[in-house]
């Protein structure tokens, strides 16, 4: 085994993005003939590890080593060339073409020279559709195909190309549990045919399932290097999340008195709640759960089980198929966004660059977004208190730099966060919706949103926490629910909750009492 | 509790970086554009034979140097700073109107039969809101056609913009060959109530140019859009709705009802510009003189940087290149002028993205 070359090696690999570190102390050994996955959190470095395999970033140190031959800093042409082969999580295919014109895209074989030789390019592909079992007719249009073909086009175009390595990023994220298996079988037989497979991904049923090795990373490190055999997803789970040095590990809120003058029906209710996703799945699937004043519920789960559809429904940006969702009483289920509002609903968006900013616009128009109307006076928005609602919140949650006329996009991750954050918790409500508050926000930022939502909970607002960083989500809960495949896998008080025990439900490993 | 040290601490900030950052952003792309229009204006005149000095001599006197040039382009920059501030107003919502056409002559037409059905006499301070009504009124109802198949059946307003450019002014056409034309000419008789008062009849200089009273209202309207947009709940709206649409739906603004009160505002602008042509001009509607104007509106917009005083710029810009073109006719063509603003127009397109790199670049570099 030692003498074997690995067919690549990246050591010590620094990667920063201003003043955001990607990759620090970065390293990833596959050898030849192996599936190899690499798992970890969102945003813990493996895709900028690849883009720099893939030769589309160059690393700020460390080396790039294939099949033994250092070629730190190549271009992409060369990495093509190398034989490395990249298939994106999103598509780059053509609509309009062929299968067969997306795959000799850029080396079509021509008739002297002019003519494109439709024939000659559509043998081809039947030639390699037969050799690797990627079986797919050469003529279809592309904008015909389902998701699962088109990313069987997607990987017969890296190997048209001459790929022996190949890197798939999130390749399941976007198919049906048949096509996954069937992606399995191709995958399979392409490395007994002597290729080379790096799996990125962050379901670790398909790790365990499909590779020989395992590297695993954490906040932009490498922390591990496992042979599959020798592993559970359990301790998988505990490498990617677990945390050396972490704030709130191990801290766990106290109960607090529940406000007695509560009536039943306050805080949030949600009743069998469907939700259909884009290719007629159910994502969310009759899930049931109440949020009390004065509490917070914690959603853990490995992302795409259906949190982000679920938190998009309750705020009004995606329509339900079914169930019923109730704030305070009121049935708002099929209600606009700005009646939710009224009803007293805030929601901390997990995108801030898609959902909670307009990026043009200044910080303190920023901060009255979903609040124009208490803003206006006939029509008019009153511009002085505009700014003065804008310099309290400033000082309030120290977003910096303290300047209420500069444009979102001129702050940092951190700061526009906050600027969200403050907008919605200086608001009058009643339930909380945080999607990801945390996401992408510096250590001191994070302690702070974390006393702002337990504030919140003292207070009496009823608060769904989503999140995928299980520390905070065991840090703040007062219970826990686990959503695997669109339904609650469990719903547990967080004094029973570990990483461990959540870990189980969120591989869907164990299931649970949940309805 | 705001406390003035913060506000202090602020305000140099607020007068200082952004400020100068934004005016540069602003002008400094037209500008450029202007230089290399200039450029391409020298090669075409040298390739003519001719001193581009002389030419541009000859421009600037026939269109800035007396009263009467000035005045027609006075006269022709404000039909277009109405169809300009009507595509820019479309624009901050991300909508693309290229109804300018049409709407212009649906409120043109919609002005003339007001002036019509009103009885000899009416005074201006009555007539003039009337007119101006119906020819929005017009101009509204052609824009909201779009806006509503948008926003109803998801189809794309630039398509359907085009199209019903063909269909409204053909009926128009029908009405004026059919119906209401005076005998000989395609026009309809002259109207009976608003005409509006000239430039001449204030400051007899003027003679013969036809700028009028309308001038005035273009710039009520460039004012009130910009009121609008940056001040009011509506603009503030519609504004979110054309920057990041999915932010609005979260902030609670309904995208669609926004397409709708945008494209109809729009075809309003639009539409009123048609009494500068129909009130202030030859009193009558007659088909066809809306022609140009509303796709000019297009290039207006675009080189005003969408922004209501960048608008009444371009407007004059515009303006004052259609006048030249007759002023320099008897050394170069007048079809010089249509290639210059051709250039100038892909100049700021090109250049918008180009210079914001390069001044992004130099600013980085002087900071650091």
């Amino acid at each position: 085994m030692k003498e074997r070359e690995a067919a690549v090696r990246l050591s010590g690999i620094e990667k920063s993005f201003g003043a955001i570190m990607a990759n620090h102390g970065a390293s990833l050994e596959v050898m030849p003939g192996e599936i190899h996955a690499l798992v970890g959190e969102n945003g813990a470095g493996k895709s900028t590890l690849m883009r720099i395999l893939g030769g589309l970033m160059k690393p700020d140190a460390g080396r790039v080593e294939v099949n033994g031959r250092d070629v730190t800093g190549w271009s992409t042409n060369d990495a093509i060339a190398a034989g490395i082969g990249i298939v994106h999580q999103h598509f780059m295919l053509v609509p309009t073409l062929s299968v067969a014109e997306n795959l000799v895209l850029g080396c079509e074989p021509k008739t002297r020279g002019v003519v494109l030789d439709y024939n000659r390019a559509a043998d081809d592909v039947r030639k390699l559709s037969s050799e690797t079992g990627l079986v797919i007719a050469p003529e279809r249009l592309v904008s015909d195909l389902s998701v699962g073909e088109a990313q069987r086009v997607e990987i017969l175009k890296v190997l048209f190309r001459g790929a022996r390595i190949l890197v798939l990023d999130e390749p399941t994220a976007v198919l049906s549990p048949p096509e996954v298996r069937e992606l399995w079988a191709v995958l399979r037989r392409l490395r007994d045919k002597g290729n080379t497979i790096v799996l990125i991904t962050h379901r670790l049923d398909e790790v365990v399932e499909l590779s020989d090795t395992i590297t695993v990373m954490r906040a932009g490190q490498t922390v591990a290097r496992i042979k599959t055999s020798e592993t559970t997803p359990a301790e998988i789970a505990r490498l990617m999340v677990g945390r050396e040095v972490s704030l709130s590990a191990g801290k766990r809120v106290q109960p607090i008195a529940r406000p007695t003058n509560v009536r039943p029906d306050q805080g949030l209710d949600v009743r069998n709640l469907g939700i259909t996703g884009s290719h007629g799945v159910r994502v969310v699937d009759g899930v049931t759960f109440k949020v009390q004043p004065g509490e917070i519920l914690g959603i853990a789960g490995v992302e795409g089980n259906g949190q982000t559809e679920l938190i998009e429904a309750l705020a009004g940006l995606r329509t339900v198929a079914g169930g019923e969702i109730l704030i305070d009483g009121n049935d708002i289920t099929r209600r606009s966004v700005a009646i939710r509002h009224d009803a007293g609903l805030s929601h901390i968006p997990e995108d801030r660059h898609r959902r909670g900013l307009i990026l043009e616009y200044t910080v303190a128009d920023n901060l009255i977004l979903g609040l124009q109307k208490h803003f206006a006076k006939r029509g008019v928005i009153d511009g002085d208190r505009v700014l003065e609602n804008a310099l309290e919140e400033i000082s309030s949650f120290d977003i910096r730099p303290p300047n209420p006329v500069l444009p979102a996009r001129a702050l940092s991750g951190g700061n526009q966060q906050k600027v969200v954050v403050a907008r919605e918790m200086g608001r009058s409500f009643s339930v909380l919706l945080a999607s990801q508050p945390t996401r992408g926000v510096d250590v001191g930022a994070i302690e702070f949103i974390h006393q702002q939502l337990l504030d919140a909970r003292a207070k009496g607002k009823a608060i769904l926490l989503v999140s995928a960083e299980l520390n905070e989500v065991l840090a703040l809960s007062d219970r826990i629910a686990v959503m695997y495949r669109g339904k609650f896998a469990v719903v547990m008080p967080s004094a029973e909750a570990s990483e461990e025990v959540l870990g189980e439900y969120m591989i869907g490993t164990k299931k649970g009492n949940a309805a | 509790m705001t406390g003035s040290p913060l506000a202090a601490e602020i305000k140099p900030t607020v007068s200082g970086a952004p400020w100068r950052e934004r005016a540069e952003e602003a002008l400094i792309p037209p500008l450029v554009a202007l230089l290399v229009a200039l450029i391409c204006g020298d090669l075409l005149i040298l390739s003519y034979g001719q001193s581009p000095a002389a030419v541009y001599r000859l421009l600037l006197e026939g269109t800035w140097g007396n009263a009467y040039g000035f005045g027609q382009v006075l006269y022709k920059a404000t039909t277009l700073a109405f169809t300009g501030l009507a595509v820019s107003f479309g624009l901050r919502a991300g909508l693309f109107n290229i109804g300018g056409e049409s709407q212009l002559a649906a409120g043109g037409f919609a002005a003339a039969l007001t002036g019509l059905a009103l009885p000899v006499g009416t005074p201006l301070i009555l007539a003039l809101p009337l007119c101006m009504i119906a020819a929005g009124a017009a101009g509204g109802v052609a824009g909201s056609v779009p806006a509503y198949l948008k926003t109803r059946f998801g189809a794309h307003e630039v398509i359907v913009t085009i199209m019903l450019n063909f269909i409204v002014l053909a009926l128009l056409n029908w009405f004026i060959a059919g119906h209401l034309h005076v005998p000989e000419t395609l026009h309809t008789p002259e109207i009976h109530a608003g005409v509006l008062p000239r430039l001449a009849d204030i400051s007899p200089q003027f003679h013969g140019s036809a700028a009028n009273l309308a001038l005035i209202v273009a710039v009520l309207a460039a004012g009130v859009v910009w009121f609008y947009l940056f001040r009011s709940r509506g603009g503030y709206d519609l504004r979110a709705v054309g920057l990041q649409p999915s932010a609005a739906e979260y902030g609670g603004i309904s995208v669609g009802r926004v397409w709708l009160r945008a494209l109809t505002l729009s075809g309003m602008i639009a539409g009123i510009g048609g009494i500068n042509y129909v009130l202030g001009y030859k009193h009558y509607y007659e088909d066809g003189f809306a022609s140009g104007a509303g796709f000019m509106g297009i290039a207006v917009a675009l080189v005003g940087r969408n922004h209501p005083i960048g608008v009444l710029v371009a407007a004059f810009f515009f303006a004052t290149l259609s006048q030249g073109g007759l002023a320099i006719h008897a050394f170069v063509p007048k079809q010089m002028m249509d290639v210059l603003q051709g250039v100038v127009i892909l100049a700021v397109a090109v250049s918008v993205p180009e210079v914001r790199r390069i001044l992004r670049g130099a600013r980085r570099r002087s900071d650091a």
